[in-house]
């Protein structure tokens, strides 16, 4: 059995981890409620991108924009959204996982794919595994702002238009709740399920229908990656605490279980002391 | 005098959201102004300011291009950036524009000098409305 100093002192370090965690277990929780709250207040932007797109695809649905066309497939881009810390339980590994099975089962060569990565994560390991990443955002806070990913989703939407690859794939945790959150896939580009929104109104357009798609595509799928990189930073935080909270818990365990042999050691040492005082008392009589 | 509801809502959540007798507003193919009851419309915007008159004041409001989306009750601007006059870092805008032209002196392609450019334009149209040029 281990001596009592050395359990001492197991105790005292598992302790001071479990503060540690406890605390960063509080911390993510209240960035998860601020992260809500910034999803939900992106929500009626989006909605009012929808309600319009819909509108335009109801009242002009012979409009044509690049980002409307399905060409044939030569390249593929996937964006991935991690995160850029670990500590955040398998909030990373189910994303990447997920994303390279797809990637694996649609191409057999990696010539066909090119990744976009927000998040350290995500570069790391699509480098490693030879994919070619060509462009990345590393750094993102925890509360995006729009502006922080403009040049990401910006380029992603050129590179698309100018014909380097043909669709795009977005890939990232979707938060349901605290303790649950869910890998998703979406198809950003082309844009293929317009006339699946519903509209409410209908519109004039000034000066075309056109001239609006020009503006309000590229608006709207920039808006998909922004409203992607939020719910997945919520799911960050959300993993994080489930995370923090179950490190905090193990961690009592163990205090509990040292405790246990601390106890057991101490009460040995006692018996162990006293047989010794008998056994020389005896010894003088 | 009658009023329009007016919403600016940027990703980062709303802007403003208020009333006003009348809206105007820079869109592709002109200044438009927009009374209550105009029929529904949607058009793109310029960068350049939006101006909420109500009574006899004017509220300025820095827009980086988006769409302005109309109903008869209600006038809804989605932009990727809006600030209102007052909220206007004139420091942060200034910096801006330096940057903007130092990229604009150095010209490496046409595809950053496009984006320069407008970086510029954004920065000089917050710093107009800023001081209430227009």
């Amino acid at each position: 059995m281990a001596s009592l100093r050395e359990i001492q002192s197991r105790i005292n370090s598992t302790k001071k981890t479990s503060q540690i965690t406890k605390a960063m277990h509080m911390v993510s929780a209240s960035k998860l409620s601020k992260a809500e709250l910034n999803a939900k207040s992106f929500n009626p932007y989006m909605e009012k991108i929808q309600d319009v797109i819909g509108a335009i695809a109801a009242g002009a649905p012979d409009a044509t924009h690049p980002m409307l066309e399905s060409r044939p497939v030569k390249k593929t881009a996937y964006l991935v959204i991690t995160s850029d810390r670990g500590l955040v339980g398998a909030y990373n590994s189910h994303v990447l996982k997920a994303a390279l099975g797809k990637i694996r089962e649609r191409h057999t060569s990696k010539d066909e794919v090119v990744i976009l990565s927000i998040g350290r994560n995500g570069v790391d390991f699509f480098n490693k595994l030879g994919y070619n990443v060509i462009q990345s955002v590393i750094g993102v806070s925890d509360h995006p702002t729009f502006a922080e990913i403009k040049d990401i989703t910006r380029e992603a939407i050129g590179k698309f238009i100018d014909g380097e690859y043909d669709e795009l794939y977005m890939y990232y945790n979707h938060f349901v709740s605290a303790i649950s959150q869910e890998v998703t896939e979406k198809k950003v580009l082309p844009l293929t399920d317009l006339s699946s929104m519903k509209s409410t109104a209908s519109y004039e357009f000034e000066p075309s229908a056109e001239a609006i798609l020009e503006v309000l595509l590229p608006q709207y799928a920039e808006s998909l990656m922004y409203g992607a990189l939020l719910d997945g930073k919520a799911s960050e935080h959300a993993s994080s605490m489930t995370a923090m909270k179950a490190a905090t818990d193990n961690a009592k365990e163990l205090i509990d279980d040292l405790t246990l042999s601390f106890n057991r050691a101490r009460q040995a040492a006692i018996t162990q002391e006293i047989t010794e005082i008998v056994g020389g008392v005896a010894a003088l009589e | 005098m009658s009023t329009i509801k007016v919403n600016i809502v940027t990703p980062d959540g709303p802007v403003y959201d208020s009333d006003a007798n009348m809206v105007i507003a820079v869109t592709t193919t002109g200044e438009l102004g927009i009374l209550p009851g105009h029929i529904p419309m949607v058009a793109p915007l310029e960068i350049g300011a939006v101006r909420l008159n109500k009574d006899s004041s004017t509220e300025r409001v820095a827009v980086s291009g988006g769409f302005l989306e109309v109903r008869p009750d209600q006038v809804t601007i989605l932009a990727q950036s809006a600030e209102l006059a007052e909220d206007i870092d004139t420091a942060r805008a200034i910096e801006a524009k330096k940057r903007a032209e130092a990229r604009l002196q150095q010209k490496q392609g046409d595809l950053d000098a496009k984006r320069a450019e407008l970086a510029l334009s954004r920065a000089m149209n917050r710093l107009d409305v800023a001081k209430g040029k227009i």
